[in-house]
């Protein structure tokens, strides 16, 4: 069964979208989709680091994350520059330093194409082990935190007050986003990451009355997502990243026709 | 106020506690402690530093100067002063009611019975009106039975008569459960009526001991003007005859007002209608 190209492309893009799903609301929630996206572009410089030390992608893609997310937070507590500008600042250097340091790479010839948009037929039988042994770690993780992290994201003085370590909390959050984009950025690339995080989950947002149920509508309509963009791509020969993508914003296109009145009477 | 009080009941202490932001003091020196089955309640003007002094107390923000002490193992229930929940969060009151912990259907439609909103179980929090909001934070923080509940002007947006029967039951909790409550207020009538301990803040501690030495003293005048003083002097008197009649007042802190509710015969005319008149 995995020995087809587009079943493991469907595979992979199931897994993904079960924890895009929950950690992409979190992204919404804490008006993090920014921050998500300067990582995710930093994720680049993490491909040639890890190409100049002969070292595992995502490995290297996992560690440059976390510590531009640790330079982000620091650089916001001296609090200088807006976040706003800071993330611009940071976002797009990022991606610039990494596109230039792959070039200068010697003797290795790198697609960028799949470094920016992601080669998600590409897939192999190690990459889906990657996924899914990297995804339950990740999901495990987030429903150990799930209740304080939420806490923090309402309030965070009432966590703090409360007992509830809203500062770890967050860190480990951001541990886990860089973990996401490490694993993901085989399938959709730095450039469409954040989409698939934050796409689904506004989707899901008119459709929910609760946190939990608008992070498992975000998984739902991001697997949708998947199936009709691997499918389209294969039909009408698109690349597949894009068309996953579009196809998410199909799915929010029609969960924002539905209307409020019925969310709250029909699920109450 | 500290040489009377039972150390070892004692929930949270400050020693000479200060915070400092951008070169500027936002409070210092203050000196508080509070015990269980204590209500301290923070006066002052804005910008005196009330939030501030309860955010250190709660270790929100770590004093620059001085010490901050807190029972080991406290429980806190918390009301911050605002809560921003963005539009993108769907949360309903019952979930609101489990933010930092699950709570059986029974616990949470006692504790929204208790501040008045049980019909409001099912409602997304983005739908609710300020008071019903604040209502929804006041039982949330009661819910998980603190040791200690500390409400940053809980009553905002709350209309008169519902404020009355709020700061009520903050009083009955804490009768019923012996817990510490540590209230910021400015709405200086209808607070007093259960305090054991004013403190009157202005960037460092002005005075501060039963409701009716706080309202005697000059510093509380100079804080608030005289007619602050004289007004409430005015209230006082105007009562005086509740507790000379039924003689059941508990304490200093108990003969201001409201809790006459509970057992004077004499009052049963319109309290709203007079402290609008003091105001």
């Amino acid at each position: 069964m995995l020995e087809s190209f587009f079943t493991r492309a469907l595979i992979a893009g199931i897994g993904l979208a079960a924890v895009t799903g929950p950690l992409g609301s979190f992204i919404v929630w804490r008006r993090m989709a920014y921050f998500g996206d300067t990582m995710a572009h930093s994720a680049i410089l993490g491909v040639a680091l890890a190409l100049f030390f002969s070292i595992s992608p995502v490995v290297g893609v996992f560690v440059i994350a976390v510590v531009v997310a640790l330079i982000l937070a620091f650089l916001q507590r001296r609090g200088t520059l807006s976040a706003d500008s800071l993330l611009g600042l940071l976002s797009h250097s990022a991606l610039a330093l990494g596109l230039v340091m792959v070039s200068l790479m010697p003797h290795v010839r790198v697609d960028l194409m799949g470094l920016l948009f992601g080669d998600i037929l590409a897939v192999s039988v190690t990459d889906l082990a990657i996924i899914y042994g990297g995804g339950i770690a990740v999901l495990g993780v987030l429903a150990w935190l799930w209740r304080p992290l939420l806490a923090g994201t309402v309030s965070t003085e009432i966590a703090q007050a409360e007992g509830l370590s809203p500062e770890r909390n967050t860190l480990i959050f951001t541990v886990l986003l860089a973990a996401l984009i490490a694993i993901a950025m085989k399938l959709l690339g730095v450039l469409l990451i954040t989409a698939m995080l934050i796409i689904p989950a506004t989707a899901a947002r008119r459709l929910a009355r609760t946190p939990e149920a608008m992070a498992l509508y975000a998984v739902l309509g991001g697997i949708a997502a998947v199936l009709m963009g691997l499918w389209a791509s294969f039909h009408f020969n698109t690349p597949s990243g894009p068309t996953i993508v579009v196809a998410a914003l199909g799915v929010f296109a029609v969960t924002s026709l539905v209307p409020l009145e019925w969310r709250n009477k029909e699920l109450k | 106020m500290h040489g009377k009080k039972d150390v070892s009941a004692q929930l949270v202490r400050l020693e000479n506690a200060g915070v400092r932001r951008d070169g500027r003091w936002l409070v210092r020196g203050v000196d508080l402690s509070l015990t269980r089955g204590e209500i301290v309640t923070l006066i002052g003007p804005n910008g005196s530093g009330k939030s501030t002094t309860v955010k250190a107390a709660l270790g929100i923000i770590a004093p620059d100067e001085g010490r901050v002490w807190r029972a080991p193992g406290l429980k806190i229930g918390y009301v911050p002063q605002k809560i921003a929940l963005d539009r993108s969060l769907p949360m309903t009151v019952n979930r609101l009611m489990q933010l930092t912990k699950r709570h059986p259907a029974s616990a949470i439609a006692n504790v929204l019975g208790r501040v008045g909103i049980p019909h409001l179980a099912g409602a997304p929090v983005q739908t609710l009106s300020g008071g019903e909001f604040q209502r929804a934070l006041i039982a949330r923080a009661l819910i998980g039975k603190p040791d200690l509940l500390v409400l940053d002007e809980p009553v905002q947006g709350v209309d008169f008569s519902g404020e009355v029967a709020l700061y009520d039951l903050i009083g009955d909790i804490r009768d019923e459960t012996g817990c510490g409550v540590l209230l910021i207020s400015h709405d200086l009538h209808v607070v007093m009526a259960r305090t054991d301990t004013v403190v009157c803040l202005n960037g460092h501690v002005c005075c501060s001991g039963t409701p009716d030495m706080v309202a005697a003293s000059g510093e509380y005048a100079a804080l608030f003007g005289p007619r602050a003083a004289e007004t409430l002097a005015v209230y006082r008197h105007h009562h005086d005859h509740t507790h000379l009649a039924d003689g059941t007042v508990r304490d200093a802190a108990g003969h201001l007002h409201f809790d006459h509710h509970a057992h004077g015969p004499h009052c049963d005319h319109d309290h709203a209608e007079e402290t609008r008149n003091h105001a």
